[in-house]
């Protein structure tokens, strides 16, 4: 009987017999993967024989975790799924750090792991690990193949899974024999998980809800976040807060979602954002959030956030709604769909015109500042010469700390999709493996790895991927000779005692830029700075710049920890 | 606040671990889960009790569990008209003096005695968890040797089927 059913499947012109092996081949170029970040291994051997003239672009990273983090940049700028391929035992585990960032910053991946065969799982055979058991946590879903007839399937799923509702990485652990065993390919049957079915279409009635509290509001103010981003409703947003004059602030991965010179745009909130974007939240009676999650790092003390304000929440991720700050209009749905919405609703806007007047005096009172200083080179001002050389639009990716924030408060995003950053994990190691992704999924666009001298040393391994394919990817080393955002925490809660903070000693950058074939540069004051960074845009090529900053610098305006977001210090130079 | 929580989720190898993890993972507290196949093979029901701060964190629960791609459907359905049984298997010490004694005792919990041996005998209990905890502490005195419980299982009264879509109870949370 079953043998029959086979048969028949067979005859259809969409499915053949071929081995595990070459189904995922197959899969991968029905879903369009143009291309595929990985690193091979002994149960991973069936599948990289496949790929050897299948045709996939195949970026072979120096580190797991580098591929990861590459189609993490990949993911994020292309909006596609970035596709990730690994070994079992240490190679899976070496993308558990990239599947937990993904996880929290929700970025569509698909990876796939080797696991040993079938017959000697749980018997601690070479090289096994629980991956499953491993990556539970931090992945959307996963699947273990265990019937080679079954991963068509299960790899569209991932696919559908990984892309729909609120993205995230799904992973799949492919035994060695089931790479082997021979089955029938068929790609054919549409996806169709009853039990996951995300909402993307908001409920009316909610959205009637936000429409009247907005027109009731002397005070409102939008949080847009990545979610704004991921559902590529930018041109939403600014017709729905310029049709209902809104003031809009961002959370740290919004950034791009509106223009940076709008002048509804009043900056990034946090605890490192700007003064009036927090006491917008502070101050507000409306806030209406849209795709952001509130995060620790956004709300600050939650006892202080938003005291005043009706909480509406806009996210298709339910689960979401709720979580941190109680909410009185929950639209669980697409960003872009709801603001369709809303904008088609074209409610009475609220009285806003005040609220705007003192957020725009907040601005001209209190703006990012730092003491210029063209002697040596100061980070803010690096940045700003970054953006001035790049008219705003390169992409951006970063490591995790002082240079990160540098990097979202002075960069100025014109545009959406143009910043590549760890936000929810914060990942040092991030920034130059995810600028490779990046660059592939925009061959155009001009890319700004801007890294941490602590992070750069993390996933440094990556800058032969730049030479090798001749990424002309635009590397700066922020160096402080610290790992900055800690020195900085330790200077100002820690009495100054700098435990293993430091790091002045480091590699010869232009020796090491050197050894991987890459052009190096070296800037100690601000015009060598702006010089170098004149030429580095203009070589056609892969180049490190070894940037020395002051070690004392700090980043400022902060919201302490434990405090509220109206309690920032630094406010004023 | 003490919650039954049921669900149907795909019966398939994971989803337990899954769930567990899920708890855990969020700092819920589980008194006790029971899992077992519905009407359909491929389903299997789940019940929890867990023991929650507030309506807030209950809720919550059911989002994050509602997220998990195998879960089918949630339900808290503590304040819903229900029923929830569970099975507890006493050890008792008991000579022969004082056995008649016993049954005497667990009759009214309609508890029976399923093994006896020599200085013990086995009491078999079903019904709710304040019934089955009430007739523990009445023996408790005879010397309990050792106490095996299923924990809760439960569902709702009456035929109304489930809706199968649980949409609408997550965009009016
Ligand atoms: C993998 C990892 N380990 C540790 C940390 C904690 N951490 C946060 S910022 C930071 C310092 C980063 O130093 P560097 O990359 O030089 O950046 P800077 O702050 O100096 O700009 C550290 C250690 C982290 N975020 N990620
Ligand atoms: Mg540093």
């Amino acid at each position: 009987m079953k043998t029959k059913v086979k048969e028949e499947v067979a005859e259809k012109s969409s499915s053949k017999k071929m081995n595990g092996a070459m189904m995922l081949v197959e899969a991968l170029k029905e879903e369009g993967v143009e291309v595929i970040f990985g690193y091979p291994g002994g149960a991973v051997l069936p599948i990289y024989d496949k790929l050897y003239d299948a045709g996939i672009k195949h970026i072979l990273t120096r580190h797991e975790q580098g591929g990861i983090h590459a189609a993490e940049g990949y993911a994020r700028i292309s909006g596609k799924p970035g596709v990730c391929i690994v070994t079992s035992g240490p190679g899976a585990t070496n993308v558990v750090t990239g599947l937990t960032d993904a996880m929290m910053d929700s970025l569509p991946l698909v990876v796939f792991t080797g696991q040993v065969a079938s017959g000697v799982i749980g018997s601690d055979a070479f090289q096994e690990a629980d991956v499953i058991g491993i990556t539970m946590p931090v992945t959307k879903h996963s699947y273990q193949v265990r019937d080679v007839n079954e991963l068509p399937k299960i790899i569209k799923e991932a696919f559908h899974i990984a892309t729909t509702g609120r993205p995230g990485p799904v992973l799949i652990d492919i035994p060695k024999d089931i790479s082997n065993a021979e089955g029938i390919f068929d790609y054919s049957e549409e996806v169709n998980i009853s039990s996951y079915q995300p909402t993307t279409k908001p409920n009316h009635l909610q959205i009637r809800k936000l429409v009247e509290a907005v027109s009731c509001s002397k005070k409102p103010v939008i949080l847009a976040g990545a979610g704004v981003i991921h559902a590529r409703a930018n041109k939403e947003l600014k017709t729905y807060a310029e049709q209902q004059q809104i003031p809009v602030v961002h959370t740290l991965l919004g950034l791009g979602g509106m223009p940076g010179d709008h002048e509804l745009y009043f900056g990034m909130a946090g605890m490192h954002g700007c003064y009036t974007a927090n006491m917008a939240l502070y101050e507000c009676d409306l806030l209406i959030s849209i795709g952001a999650r509130f995060d620790d790092r956004v709300t600050g003390n939650l006892k202080h956030f938003a005291p005043n304000a009706k909480v509406a929440h806009i996210d298709i991720d339910p689960a979401e709604i709720g979580k941190n700050v109680p909410t009185e209009i929950p639209v669980v749905g697409d960003a872009r769909e709801a603001l369709t919405a809303l904008i088609e609703e074209n409610g009475k806007p609220g009285h806003t015109s005040e609220w705007l007047a003192r957020l725009q005096n907040y601005q001209r009172e209190y703006p990012l500042t730092y003491k210029r200083d063209p002697q040596v080179v100061k980070p803010q001002r690096l940045i700003e010469m970054v953006h001035e050389q790049t008219r705003g639009d390169a992409i951006i990716t970063t490591d995790v700390g002082q240079h990160q924030m540098w990097a979202a408060q002075y960069y100025g995003f014109k545009n959406p999709n143009r910043w590549v950053t760890s936000g929810g994990l914060g990942t040092m190691g991030f920034g130059l493996p995810s600028a490779i992704g990046a660059q592939l999924a925009d061959e155009k666009a001009t890319v700004v790895a801007i890294l941490g001298d602590g992070g750069f040393q993390m996933t440094s391994q990556e800058l032969t991927v730049l030479a090798q394919l001749k990424l002309p990817i635009k590397v700066i080393v922020m160096n402080n000779h610290s790992l900055g955002m800690v020195r900085q925490w330790q200077e100002i809660f820690y009495e100054k005692r700098y435990s293993h903070s430091l790091i002045p000693d480091q590699p010869d950058m232009m020796k090491l830029a050197d050894a991987y074939g890459i052009k190096g540069f070296k800037a100690r004051n601000e015009e060598e700075a702006s010089e170098v960074l004149k030429e580095a845009l203009n070589y056609d090529g892969p180049v490190l710049i070894n940037v020395v900053i002051p070690g004392e610098e700090k980043v400022y305006p902060m919201v302490p920890p434990g405090k509220g977001n109206h309690e920032m210090v630094g406010v004023k130079p | 606040m003490r919650r039954i929580i049921t669900s149907f989720v795909n019966n398939r190898s994971g989803v337990l671990s899954r769930i567990t993890g899920l708890f855990s993972r969020r700092g819920y507290n589980i008194e006790s889960i029971t899992v077992g196949h519905t009407e359909t093979p491929e389903v299997s029901r789940m019940t929890f009790v867990v023991e929650v701060e507030d309506e807030g964190k209950a809720e919550q629960l059911i989002k994050q569990l509602n997220k998990q791609i195998d879960v089918i459907k949630v339900q808290d359905i503590t304040d819903m008209p229900m029923v929830a049984r569970e099975l507890a298997l006493i050890k008792v010490m008991s000579s022969p003096q004082n056995r008649s004694e016993i049954t005497g005792l667990i009759e009214p919990f309609r508890a029976s005695i399923i093994d006896v041996s020599k200085d013990s005998i086995v009491v078999q209990v079903t019904g709710k968890t304040d019934k089955v905890e009430a007739l523990i502490e009445l023996l408790r005195p005879y010397g309990i040797k050792e106490i095996a419980r299923t924990g809760t299982t439960a569902f709702t009264r009456g035929t109304k089927q489930l809706k199968k879509s649980r949409h609408n109870l997550l965009i009016n949370p």
